[in-house]
C-alpha cells in the first residue's frame, strides 16, 4: 500500500486554507415569528461563522416578513455554505448574497447605509469645531444644550467611522449605530 | 358540535384533546414517552382512547431512541412525548442523534403554564432554546387556536425534504384551554419547499459522465434508505444496468444487498479494502444520498484525487460542504434515480468489456480479504460471534440495531444486509446506548420479527433500564452483548494515540448480565466457548421474551481494517499488517489532533 498522494489530472483539493476571506453582505427574508433571529444567529455561532454587522426589522407588515441584513466574512466556500445553511431554516424565505449580485450587475458592492447617533460634550473651541465638522459631514443636530450635541449621521460605514474618529478628541461621549442596511442598485428586488 | 364544523373537521376541544386528535389525524399508532406534571392533561387524554398506543419507557432518552428505531424500520415518523424541564433535556441526545442521521421524529413536550414561563418555575427549562440547534425546527405554542396547525406542520417538516426531528412545546395551560381544532392541510408554509425533482440537465450530464467511465464506483448512503423502498429498488436497477461496483456508508447498508455481485462492502474508516481502494482510484464517483462525512473520506486533500464526482442529495447544504463535486444534483434520491435509470436505458450502453480491467483490479484488492481475523478454538472472536449470529438468522425476518463502538463496526462488516430498513445504528452522533431502546421501538413496530441489538458491554449499560420497558410491553428483543470488559473502541484509540495507556477504558465490577436479565424478568444466557455458541444463539432466538446474551469474547481484539486519522483511503491498516509497532506508528502527530 504505497501512498501515491501526488494527484494528477482532474484532482480536486480543498482550497479552504489558501482561499482568501471576503466580506459579503447577505439579505435574508424571514417570517417574523418568535425565535427567528435566534435561529439565524445561532447558526452563525454554532457553525463558527462571523457576523460583522446585523440589522433586522419587519419590512412587510401584512405578510409579517422581516428582512435581516448581515455582513459576514469567509472564503467563497464558507460563504456558499452560509447561504445554504441559512436556506435550511424553516421560516427563511430567501437568502441573497448582495455582494455577488452587485458583481453580476457590474457594481463594486451593493448600496450600504448606516445611521449613527454621536454624542459630543465640551465647550469653547472644541464645541465650535465639532459643529463645523458635523456640518461638513452633513450630520444633523438632534439634541443639544450648552454643554453637548447629539449628531445624527447617515452614510456609508467608512464615513461614519471617519466621523466618529474625528469627534473623539472633541469630547466624544457615546455612539450608537444601527448596523448596515443594504440593497442593490437598479429596478429589480432581492 | 355544529354540522358545518364536523364537515370541515373543525371543532372545539381542549389543547390536550387536540394533541391526541392530531396524532390520530397524522396516522400515528404508537407514542414513546414518560409522564410528568406538565404533560398530565395529554396523558389523561391518552388514557381515554385506544387508537394511539403509548409505550412507557424508563428514561426519556430511551423514548427518543425507541421512536428513532420505530421510524427507521418503518419509514414512518417516530413520536415521543415528554414532560417539561428534565423530560425535555433528557430528550436532547436522541433529538441530536435524529438530526445527524436524518430520522423523522416528532417530540411533544409539556411546558410550565405560559404565565410562569421565565419565572424559573418548577421543572421549567427553555425547551425551544435548548432544542433549537438539535432540531430541524421547533415551536412553543402559546395560543391553543394555533396548536392544531402547528402539530400538523410539525409532521410535515419532520417527514419531508431531508427528514429530521422537531419539537412542539405545549404549556400546561394551553393543554387545558379550549379552542378550535383544524384538520391537517396539504399546503405547507410558503417558506418551506424542499426540492424533490433533480435538474434534468444535471442528470443528463451525470449519465454522460457515467457512460464514459472506465473505473466507476457508486457510493450510496442513508439517503437511499430514507427515500423509501422504491429508491433502493431503483439503486439496484441502476447497478444492474451499469455494471458498476457499489459501496455504502454505515447508514446505507441494506439498500443494495450484501449478496449482490457488485457489492464491495462498507467503505470508510473501518470499511473494506476493496471499497476504499475503489473510492481512491476511481475515475467517476456517483454519490447517492451520502454526505462525505469525515469517517468516510479520510484525509480530504487525498480523497479520491482522480475522479469526477456526481452528488445526489436532497439538502443543498450537503453539496460541496466537505468535498467539491463536478455534477451536483439536488433532489430526492428516489426521483433522481428514476430519471437516471430512464435516461441510461434510453441513451447509454453498458460497456461490460470496458469495465473488465477495473473489475479485475477490484478482485485483486478483494483477495486481500481485509475483514479476515485469526480464528481461535478456545476463545470466541467477536467477528466469529457476528458471523455465527448472521448464519443463524439468515432467511428470517430479522432487524439489527447496534450500540456504538467496535461491536458496531464488526456488525457492519460481518452481518450481511439484504434489505433496507433492517439496520438501525447511530452513525452521525455515535450515541452509546442507542441500540437497546431502538430495538424496543423496532419490535413495537414489527411484533413478530426477530429484533437483535448487537451491543457492547459498555454501551448497553447506558440505557439498560429499558429492559424493563421491553418486559412490560412483551417485546422479545435480543440483546447480544459482545462482552470484552473494555470500552473496546476507546481502548483501540488509546493504543493508537496514547502509548497504550488504557485510561479508564476497562470496566471493573461488570454486572452479572444473566442475573440482571432475570432481575428484569427477562432471560439471561452466557457463552464463552466457540463450540457452544451456535446452541446458545439458537436458545436466544427461541426464547419468547427479552434476552440478555452475555457473549464473552476475546478481550483484546481490535477492529481492522482501519484508515487511521489523517491518512488517505489507500493508506489503510490491514489486519495482517497491524503489528504492535504498526499500530503505535499508525497516526502521526498531525493526525492525532484529528482523531
Amino acid at each position: 500500500m504505497n501512498a501515491h498522494l501526488q494527484a494528477t489530472g482532474s484532482a480536486y483539493f480543498i482550497s479552504r486554507e489558501t482561499a482568501k476571506p471576503e466580506t459579503h453582505t447577505l439579505s435574508i427574508l424571514v417570517d417574523n415569528e418568535p425565535g427567528v433571529l435566534a435561529r439565524v444567529i445561532g447558526l452563525f455561532s454554532g457553525r463558527g461563522y462571523n457576523i460583522d454587522s446585523l440589522t433586522v426589522s419587519e419590512t412587510e407588515h401584512e405578510k409579517h416578513h422581516s428582512r435581516i441584513t448581515i455582513k459576514t466574512r469567509g472564503t467563497p466556500h464558507v460563504l456558499e455554505q452560509i447561504k445554504n445553511q441559512l436556506e435550511r431554516i424553516v421560516p427563511v424565505h430567501r437568502v441573497v448574497d448582495l455582494t455577488v449580485v452587485a458583481g453580476e450587475l457590474g457594481h463594486d458592492r451593493p448600496l450600504e447605509r448606516e445611521l449613527a447617533m454621536v454624542k459630543v460634550a465640551g465647550s469653547g473651541d472644541d464645541r465650535v469645531e465639532a459643529l463645523r465638522l458635523a456640518t461638513a459631514f452633513r450630520a444633523q443636530v438632534i439634541d443639544a444644550n450648552t454643554e453637548h450635541f447629539i449628531f445624527e449621521i447617515t452614510g456609508r460605514v467608512s464615513k461614519i467611522e471617519q466621523f466618529i474618529a474625528i469627534m473623539k478628541p472633541l469630547g466624544l461621549v457615546e455612539v450608537c449605530r444601527t448596523g448596515v442596511a443594504a440593497m442593490n442598485r437598479g429596478p429589480a428586488g432581492m | 358540535m355544529s354540522k358545518e364544523h364536523t364537515e370541515t373537521g373543525r371543532r372545539e376541544m381542549t389543547g390536550a384533546e387536540m394533541v391526541v386528535q392530531a396524532l390520530k389525524d397524522n396516522g400515528v399508532k404508537h407514542v414513546f414517552g414518560y409522564p410528568g406534571g406538565a404533560v398530565l392533561p395529554i396523558y389523561d387524554e391518552l388514557f381515554q382512547q385506544e387508537a394511539v398506543e403509548h409505550i412507557l419507557v424508563r428514561h426519556e432518552q430511551g423514548a427518543g431512541h425507541a421512536a428513532e428505531g420505530y421510524a427507521r424500520s418503518t419509514g414512518k415518523c417516530g413520536v415521543m412525548l415528554v414532560t417539561s424541564g428534565p423530560g425535555a433535556t433528557n430528550a436532547v441526545t436522541p433529538l441530536q442523534d435524529a438530526l445527524m442521521d436524518s430520522i423523522p421524529l416528532v417530540c411533544i413536550s409539556g411546558q410550565v403554564p405560559t404565565t410562569l414561563i421565565g419565572s424559573d418555575a418548577f421543572q421549567e427549562c427553555d425547551t425551544v432554546g435548548i432544542t433549537r440547534p438539535c432540531t430541524k425546527h421547533n415551536w412553543l405554542v402559546k395560543d391553543v387556536n394555533q396548536l392544531a396547525s402547528v402539530l400538523h406542520e410539525a409532521f410535515i417538516v419532520a417527514t419531508t425534504g431531508r427528514p429530521g426531528p422537531v419539537v412542539v412545546d405545549v404549556p400546561k395551560d394551553v393543554q387545558f384551554a379550549k379552542g378550535i381544532y383544524t384538520p391537517p392541510q396539504t399546503a405547507p408554509r410558503i417558506s418551506y419547499h424542499p426540492k424533490v425533482d433533480g435538474d434534468a440537465d444535471a442528470i443528463r450530464r451525470a449519465v454522460e459522465l457515467m457512460a464514459g467511465a472506465k473505473k466507476p464506483v457508486i457510493y450510496s448512503g442513508g439517503g437511499v434508505v430514507n427515500s423509501g423502498p422504491e429508491a433502493s429498488h431503483l439503486l439496484r436497477e441502476l447497478v444492474e444496468l451499469t455494471g458498476f461496483p457499489i459501496t455504502s456508508t454505515l447508514m446505507g447498508l441494506g439498500a443494495y444487498p450484501a449478496s449482490g455481485k457488485n457489492w464491495l462492502g462498507m467503505l470508510g474508516m473501518h470499511g473494506s479494502y476493496e471499497a476504499n481502494m475503489a473510492m481512491h482510484d476511481c475515475d467517476v464517483m456517483l454519490c447517492v444520498g451520502a454526505r462525505f462525512d469525515d469517517r468516510i473520506t479520510g484525509r480530504l486533500d487525498a480523497f479520491s484525487p482522480f475522479s469526477r464526482k456526481i452528488h445526489i442529495d436532497i439538502d443543498p447544504s450537503s453539496i460541496n460542504k466537505n468535498v467539491p463535486v463536478d455534477v451536483p444534483i439536488i433532489g430526492d434520491v428516489g426521483h433522481v434515480l428514476e430519471d437516471m435509470v430512464r435516461l441510461w436505458r434510453a441513451s447509454a450502453k453498458t460497456d461490460k468489456k470496458g469495465l473488465q480491467a477495473w473489475w479485475e483490479q477490484i478482485a485483486r484488492w478483494r483477495a486481500r480479504d481485509s475483514f479476515a481475523y485469526t480464528k481461535n478454538k478456545d476463545v470466541i472472536m467477536p467477528q466469529y460471534a457476528i458471523q455465527r449470529l448472521y448464519e443463524a438468522t439468515k432467511g428470517r425476518d430479522v432487524y439489527i440495531t447496534t450500540e456504538v463502538g467496535q461491536h458496531q463496526m464488526w456488525a457492519a462488516q460481518h452481518f450481511g444486509f439484504e434489505q433496507p430498513n433492517r439496520w438501525m445504528t447511530s452513525g452521525g452522533l455515535g450515541t452509546m446506548g442507542y441500540g437497546l431502546p431502538a430495538a424496543l421501538g423496532v419490535q413495537i413496530a414489527h411484533p413478530d420479527a426477530l429484533v437483535i441489538d448487537i451491543a457492547g458491554d459498555a454501551s448497553v449499560q447506558m440505557t439498560i433500564q429499558e429492559m424493563s420497558s421491553a418486559v412490560q410491553h412483551e417485546a422479545p428483543i435480543k440483546i447480544f452483548i459482545l462482552n470484552n470488559q473494555y470500552m473496546g473502541m476507546v481502548r483501540q484509540w488509546q493504543q493508537l494515540l496514547h502509548g497504550n495507556r488504557l485510561s479508564h477504558s476497562y470496566t471493573e465490577a461488570m454486572p452479572d448480565f444473566v442475573k440482571l436479565a432475570e432481575a428484569y424478568g427477562g432471560h439471561g444466557i452466557r457463552c464463552d466457548k466457540p463450540s457452544e455458541l451456535d446452541d446458545a444463539i439458537a436458545e436466544m432466538i427461541s426464547v419468547k421474551k427479552p434476552v440478555l446474551f452475555d457473549c464473552r469474547v476475546a478481550a483484546l481484539a481490535n477492529c481492522f481494517p482501519m484508515i487511521p486519522s489523517g491518512k488517505a483511503h489507500n493508506e489503510m491498516l490491514l489486519p495482517d499488517e497491524a503489528t504492535d509497532e504498526a499500530i503505535a506508528n499508525a497516526i502521526d502527530t498531525k493526525g492525532r489532533e484529528l482523531v
